[in-house]
């Protein structure tokens, strides 16, 4: 039984339109798996696929199997709501809850599920926040709207809100698009910090980013993954001509 | 004349008409205060405030139970306006159905169109007519109606307005769908769904010609909510066709307490969101 994510002949559609044909996959836990590929080549879908949040879009429909750690995610009976407690997400642009504190972002996880213990969801809350090195920055004004951050801040308490529920994998998808490079920087130390807890998947356009923070790398084109190997092979050795057109800049 | 003189002129210009523009609209608001404060703020008094209305011909009185009458119809109206109002218009925003949300705001803005003394007609007939007695209630009911329409739309539209990334960044966090709706959705709405709601009370303070014949109004203090009650609007209506200069000043001191009432409700609602919407910007 493999250990992490095991997807095996996942296919997705939008409509009649398919976004993802066939593809064989595994991320492997406690490691970085990177994914690029051009604009529309279904990188995001396929994060989507993983923790089940593509079926919410109207529509959208998917067939295949996602494993996780054995557990077959779209197995009959099988719960979205408890897949996504199992498996976080961070966005593109940060979304934090515009109406709730930076603590009630970090403590809306658990909260919303019914914990009700002070003292459990401070704690809770000072962990993710250490966690996603925001702690410093806003241990003296937890009570402020989460909006009132900035934007790489806003990222940060996203990531939190998201390790809060202590996931077992985390997916970002291009979660530094909409960051200046210091706060980049910033992210890109967190996730070599966080895969000693979690598993993550990392969509990005940013090959030198993919190049910083992975041990391994997808590339996508067309709804199909091209190839998947070792970060660092893929970037100077790549299998296939595709790829090697993708990663030298001739397309895309 | 030069390009710089010139745009410095249009923008004068606009300007001046701008602001102009921008105080006509405050212009009969104020206007219609200052008439009522006027024509009605001398026979404003204790008694106003404390007393029922005194037999014809004996000065003095006032409308303490016509103002309570209008506070219980508000009350009444919003018990059957505001669930239907705000469930409906969330399940709206919400439908994945191709013609329902359409269907559903086009009857609505059919239904906040029609008169509201037709409203009145039917609750008369939907109440008033098996009960066999003008009540509380009727009247209730025809205001809640008419608030319905308004705060559905309203509601619609500003759930519409909450952006689609809070609710998958709730449903990512593994919560179910109805939690991430009242928990997130609804809590980043709260403060444009209120103002939907205050305009809707705003409007149904004032309705006088659909409690004609459902609250009916009351010279006396009700005795349930049964039985016929007594309304402001009601009551400046009576008083300003009745030949009594008397009662003439009491109809503006009414007037004039209606539209205070409606002043006020707006004022701490607006206050009571105003942090909200701070935090949400």
């Amino acid at each position: 039984m493999a250990d992490g994510l095991q997807v095996t002949e996942l296919n997705a559609w939008f409509g009649t339109r398919q976004v993802l044909m066939n593809v064989n996959l595994r991320v492997p836990s406690n490691a970085v798996t990177a994914l690029i590929g051009p604009s529309g080549c279904g990188k995001s879908t396929f994060v989507r696929c993983i923790n089940r949040m593509h079926e919410v879009v109207p529509g959208a429909r998917s067939s295949g199997q996602v494993l996780l750690n054995g557990d077959d995610l779209y197995g009959p009976g099988v719960d979205p709501v408890m897949v996504r407690r199992r498996i976080g997400m961070v966005f593109q642009k940060p979304n934090p809850f515009p109406t709730m504190s930076v603590f009630d972002n970090v403590a809306a996880g658990l909260r919303l599920a019914g914990v009700r213990d002070k003292n459990l969801l401070h704690d809770v809350v000072e962990r993710a926040l250490r966690q996603a090195a925001l702690w410093d920055e806003v241990k003296d004004e937890l009570y402020k709207p989460g909006s009132s951050l900035s934007g790489g801040q806003q990222q940060r308490l996203c990531i939190a809100r998201a390790v809060a529920v202590q996931p077992e994998v985390l997916l970002m998808d291009e979660p530094c698009s909409a960051l200046d490079p210091i706060a980049t920087a910033r992210i890109e130390e967190l996730i070599l910090d966080l895969k000693k807890d979690l598993t993550i998947v990392i969509v990005t356009h940013n090959m030198q980013q993919a190049a910083r923070v992975s041990e391994w790398t997808g590339f996508f084109l067309m709804g199909e993954l091209i190839e998947i190997g070792v970060t660092r092979d893929l970037f100077t050795h790549p299998r296939e001509k595709k790829t090697e057109d993708y990663i030298t800049g001739r397309f895309g | 004349m030069s390009i710089e003189t010139r745009r410095f002129v249009v923008n004068r210009v606009m300007g001046v008409l701008s602001g102009a523009a921008a105080a006509l609209v405050i212009l009969p608001l104020i206007l219609v205060f200052g008439f009522l404060l006027y024509q009605g703020g001398t026979s404003l008094n204790l008694d106003f405030f404390t007393h029922t209305p005194k037999p014809v011909g004996e000065p003095g009185g006032g409308m303490a139970n016509a103002i309570v009458g209008t506070l219980i119809l508000i009350g009444l109206a919003c018990g059957l306006g505001l669930p239907v109002g705000i469930l409906g218009g969330l399940y709206v925003a919400d439908s994945q159905d191709a013609h329902l949300p359409s269907v559903v705001r086009f009857l609505a803005d059919v239904l906040n169109g029609v008169p509201s003394i037709v409203i009145g007609i039917f609750a008369y007939t939907l109440v008033v007519l098996p009960m066999r007695r003008f009540s509380a209630l009727a009247g209730g009911v025809a205001l809640g109606v008419i608030m319905i329409p308004i705060v559905l739309r309203t509601t619609e539209e500003i759930i519409r307005l909450v952006p689609a990334s809070l609710r998958e960044a709730g449903l990512a966090l593994g919560l179910p769908k109805w939690k991430v709706t009242v928990r997130i959705v609804l809590t980043t709405a709260r403060a444009g769904i209120t103002t939907g709601v205050m305009v809707a009370i705003a409007r149904i303070a004032g309705e006088t010609a659909p409690l004609l014949f459902t609250a009916f109004g009351n010279r006396f203090w009700h005795h349930g909510l049964d039985q016929p009650i007594a309304a402001l609007a009601i009551q400046v209506f009576a008083y300003a066709i009745s030949p009594f200069d008397d009662w003439h000043r009491q109809a503006w001191a009414g007037a004039l307490v209606l539209i205070s009432i409606v002043f006020l409700v707006s004022l701490v609602a607006r206050l009571a969101t105003r942090d909200l919407q701070r935090q949400a910007r």
